[in-house]
């Protein structure tokens, strides 16, 4: 694999014939690895890129029904930040926050990391209360959480409305400046030409239509490009983790449900951070290509059709107006849907299943792409040494169960 | 946006309606007698299948009766709807899946 560098860029720049690689191989799958991941993903890809460095396992296939990145990873609003409250997901999330801030160095590829700042708005007493206490948990967890009132949010961002003669008034917010967002097509790619360098196999247009179990032990998948044995098998479908487990004869607590987001025309820079607000539920940054990039809640039905209801459009312009009316005259550019997987207590699931040698790594929601290398780097010791890390832990199958539910509708400082 | 026939009030907006998940979900008759994971898969597990799908829904915003819709999950046609209690329709005719 060539370094990027500098260097090279030179080099390709002044060169008659530019002379650039392909960033990994596209390998036909063989018949046996020790490690299958299904789903290429960002979460996929970083798990056997973290296979593949952190425990020595080399002998990986990561396959994929479509393309690298185009499920959730490329269709995300590539917000990262980790002000959670309970103390098992600000670990988690904090780890991933981590990985990411030395990310680009690491897979010798630009994911274009902004730590510009997260700011989750404050509309009412209750509200502000409760985000006193959440500021005050996740510092406690050593994770950067500050609190702005009304003035220091105008000072923040300018062109946000803080009058107090509208609906929902803005009374303040909090803030975690290390948050920020990152290219999300980038965090696939650079995942992959790194793990593909180390020997990982990545399959495209490979879709899994079954997996083998016998003895109540994994033995191998059953693909559209033929069979592959595998020692051990990791599930991260997302939105179609349910339809996989299936094919092993589990059942998830989970739903797959549409997620809508959109962007506007380009314009000149106006916002300089991620705004979130809750209780109007709309979340936006500015992407540096200038377009607004707006998200909101998911779709009440279930569905795997990666498109919503034109009213879940509606009410997140309302709620975008609400907070920025000078944003009315812009026109909307594009806009799409992903499916994502939700659980009972919106948070995910990252661990072993009842059959041996099949781990899944699902239930992320809304939330995913944030957790990114965090989730592929506990997963990979997940799977690496039979046991969970303790970071993923207490995000087990059996939590619905024993009944350790990791709540964080609405703790999670936005609504899912 | 789903055209949803509310079989009291007829052909309303998706907008009326809330979503309340998958139907034909028997609360166990006697809970005592479940083991944890019996009654973690009543709780929380679901079909959450990839075609037909019989779920609950609502008319909040109308006569806020709650009823029974056959639903496809990737082309979101509106199969059938049925009322509470009454035995899904077995009409297979035109499957679209």
């Amino acid at each position: 694999m060539t370094r990027y560098s500098i260097f090279s860029l030179a080099r390709n720049a002044l060169a008659h014939r530019p002379n650039w690689q392909r960033a990994w191989r596209s390998p036909d799958p063989r018949p046996a690895y020790d490690v299958v991941i299904v789903g290429g993903g960002g979460h996929g890809l970083a798990t056997a890129y973290y296979l593949a460095k952190e425990h020595g396992v080399s002998n990986i296939a990561v396959l994929e029904k479509g393309w690298l990145g185009g499920g959730n990873t490329g269709r995300n609003t590539t917000v990262i930040r980790s002000n959670y409250l309970w103390d098992e997901s600000a670990h988690l999330y904090e780890k991933a926050l981590q990985l990411y801030e030395g990310l680009s160095q690491e897979l010798n590829f630009n994911i274009m990391l902004s730590q510009r700042g997260v700011l989750n708005l404050v509309h009412n007493e209750h509200e502000l209360k409760e985000m006193s206490r959440r500021v005050r948990a996740i510092r406690l967890n050593g994770i950067d959480s500050e609190i702005l009132d009304r003035q220091a949010v105008k000072a923040e961002i300018p062109v946000i409305n803080i009058s107090p003669q509208v609906r929902y008034p803005i009374l303040g917010a909090s803030i975690q400046r290390r948050g920020g967002v990152a290219r999300h097509d980038a965090v696939a790619w650079g995942f992959a030409r790194a793990a593909d360098a180390r020997g990982v196999d990545i399959v495209q247009n490979c879709e899994v239509t079954g997996i083998d179990v016998a003895n109540g032990r994994v033995r191998g998948l059953q693909t559209s490009r033929g069979a592959i044995a595998a020692k051990q098998v990791g599930l991260v479908a997302a939105g179609h983790s349910s339809l996989l487990a299936a094919m092993a004869g589990l059942r998830l607590p989970i739903e797959s449900h549409p997620l809508q987001a959109m962007v506007s025309e380009p314009i000149k820079p106006v916002l300089d951070c991620v705004v979130m607000s809750n209780a109007v539920h709309v979340y936006l940054s500015q992407s540096d290509k200038g377009e607004l990039v707006i998200g909101a809640g998911i779709d009440g039905y279930n569905s795997y059709a990666q498109r919503g209801s034109f009213q879940i459009i509606e009410s997140q312009m309302g709620a975008l107006l609400e907070l920025f009316p000078s944003f009315s005259r812009l026109r909307m550019l594009r806009q799409w849907g992903g499916i994502v997987d939700v659980c009972p207590d919106a948070s995910p699931i990252v661990g072993k299943t009842p059959v041996e040698g099949l781990y899944i790594n699902c239930g992320w929601g809304t939330g995913g792409f944030k957790a990114t290398p965090g989730s592929g780097w506990a997963f990979a010791h997940t799977i690496a040494q039979d046991r969970p890390h303790a970071l993923n832990a207490p995000f087990t199958l059996e939590r619905f169960s024993t009944g350790a539910l990791i709540d964080e509708h609405g703790a999670a400082a936005v609504a899912h | 946006m789903l055209l949803i026939a509310c079989p009291w009030c007829g052909q309303r907006d998706e907008s009326e309606f809330t979503c309340g998940g998958e139907a034909h979900i028997q609360r166990p008759p006697d809970p005592d007698a479940l083991s944890d994971p019996e009654w973690a898969d009543y709780l929380f597990m679901r079909a959450n299948p990839k075609g037909r799908h019989r779920e609950r829904w609502c008319h909040t915003h109308g006569c806020g009766r709650w009823f029974n819709v056959e639903r496809h999950t990737v082309t979101h046609d509106v199969l059938s709807v049925y009322r509470m209690g009454e035995a899904p329709p077995d009409d297979r005719d035109g499957d679209p899946s």
